[in-house]
């Protein structure tokens, strides 16, 4: 460990916080944004869901067939990359595993999957990260539409992981073979991406 | 799989000059043994500790031109209440030993390889790393087209200013716009307002002949100016974006 000389960390959170705090992180009321580009608007009449086995269509949603899927309620933690976390934040959106189910999806095809969005941006994700409650795919924060900056109409939410594998606006989502890297994952970060292990760049403990 | 990656490892820099660049902004030279260089455009992470354990991170740009020297620049503004920028204005001394690691980041950079003009627009602090791709320009003595457009508050706020006249004034230049978005002084030639469509086509930020675009400030400076950039027509893909943290304006 490498003190440094003067810090004392006063402004530190209390241990209530801190216990909830990954390694490197600090709590933020604000709710900020990051994205490699600008934002993108697209009306909710001109999106579309696909699920795909590789390059193969499973499944497909309008807007108006995704809204008509069960809907979950999610209050949980959030951890960004670049050091912030914010708790209790609330969604509502269409679980993963609902997803799957609502095309048929029993046992998922491969272990990998890729989501694809709006905008060009990719992110890799293991169908485990995905499954049993773990992620949705969300349209409302704090009961309201989502924001296009926040990445609405329709964000992939996977709280567990670093939140640039919560894609925004994403549009598909496709099994995979191989656990290609996605857009910020072939850029120097790291494939899985758990703040508990600190998994912030390539090369960073698995 | 792929084959394993070493980490990015955390290093003991040191801190070797600072200098104030407004009244609350400076700028910290540090020696990095090891340090294997940086493109224009990077940031490192920084991390400070205290004695019972208690660990701090943030993100910083690198300001200094992008190669393989041993030495980097940062650049901090001190944010109200600050822990980290804070720390890093009030308490750090030449001499100190801080932990940062880098280079990070793959996306928001430049080398001079890269043959399209640039456009570049600063809010706030958000010049530091468009600063090391000018820099990083300068020294490959780039002829490629750029321009920049820079929103300070006011002309105290100005970061860098001497060093950016200098810049534009070097043959091939880049073409420098300042705009003061709260009471410029008397004589000022710039522009007087925040940064809008129409101060972004008078300064010829139009997207002909497919350039770069680099946005870097405080988040909500930064939506607003990509978003404007989009609608002018450059291509999303084309603007490279970095978000800096939140401010309680829209624009610097
Ligand atoms: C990729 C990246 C690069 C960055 N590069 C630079 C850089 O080159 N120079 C630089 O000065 N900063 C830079 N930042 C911002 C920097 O990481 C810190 O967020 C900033 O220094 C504030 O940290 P702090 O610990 O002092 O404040 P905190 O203790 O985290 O925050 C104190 C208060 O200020 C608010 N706040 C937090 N961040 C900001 C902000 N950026 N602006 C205004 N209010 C804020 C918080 O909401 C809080 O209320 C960069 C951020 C990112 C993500």
């Amino acid at each position: 460990m490498h003190v440094t000389r003067g810090f004392k960390g006063e402004r530190r959170p209390g241990m209530a916080d801190r216990a909830r705090l990954p390694p490197g992180q600090f709590l933020t009321p604000e709710f900020p944004v990051l994205t490699a580009g600008p934002t993108i608007h697209t009306p909710v009449d001109h999106w579309k869901l696909a699920l795909q086995n590789g390059g193969s269509l499973i499944a497909t949603w309008t807007w108006d067939q995704f809204e008509a899927l069960p809907q979950t309620e999610l209050q949980t933690d959030i951890h960004c990359v670049t050091k912030w976390s914010k708790f209790d934040t609330r969604w509502r959106g269409v679980t993963i595993d609902d997803i799957f189910r609502a095309a048929a999806v029993e046992v998922p095809p491969t272990s990998y999957l890729m989501a694809y969005c709006d905008g060009g941006y990719t992110t890799n994700l293991l169908v485990s990260d995905l499954i049993k409650g773990r992620a949705m795919i969300a349209t409302r924060f704090d009961d309201l539409p989502l924001l296009p900056s926040h990445g609405g109409p329709a964000r992939l939410l996977v709280p567990h992981l670093y939140f640039w594998k919560s894609a925004k606006w994403v549009r598909r989502l496709a099994f995979r073979n191989e656990d290609d890297p996605g857009f910020w994952e072939s850029r120097g970060y790291h494939r899985r991406g758990d703040p508990w292990r600190e998994q912030r760049y390539d090369g960073d403990p698995e | 799989m792929n084959a394993p990656v070493a980490s990015i490892p955390w290093l003991v820099a040191t801190v070797v000059a600072i200098r104030s660049e407004t009244a609350s902004v400076k700028t910290m030279t540090f020696d990095v043994p090891c340090w294997p260089g940086h493109l224009a455009g990077q940031h490192v992470d920084l991390r400070l500790t205290a004695e019972d354990g208690y660990v701090a991170q943030r993100s910083y740009s690198i300001a200094s031109a992008g190669g393989l020297g041993s030495r980097i620049d940062l650049t901090v503004d001190l944010v109200a209440d600050g822990e980290v920028s804070g720390f890093l204005h009030e308490e750090l001394t030449v001499g100190d030993r801080i932990e940062l690691r880098g280079p990070i980041g793959g996306y928001f950079v430049w080398s001079p390889r890269q043959d399209n003009g640039l456009l570049l627009v600063a809010g706030g602090a958000g010049i530091v790393p468009l600063m090391s791709i000018l820099r990083t320009r300068a020294s490959a003595k780039s002829k490629r087209p750029a321009r920049l457009l820079y929103s300070s508050r006011n002309a105290d706020r100005i970061i860098y200013g001497d060093e950016l006249d200098a810049l534009a004034a070097l043959p091939n230049g880049v073409v420098l716009t300042h705009t003061i978005t709260r009471g410029a002084p008397p004589g000022w030639r710039g522009e007087r307002s925040r940064i809008g469509r129409v101060m972004l086509t008078r300064r010829e930020f139009m997207p002909a002949d497919d350039p770069d675009v680099f946005v870097c400030g405080p988040t909500a400076f930064v939506e607003t100016v990509a978003g404007h950039l989009v609608a002018m027509g450059h291509a999303a893909s084309k603007v490279r974006t970095e978000r800096f943290g939140p401010t309680g304006e829209q624009q610097e």
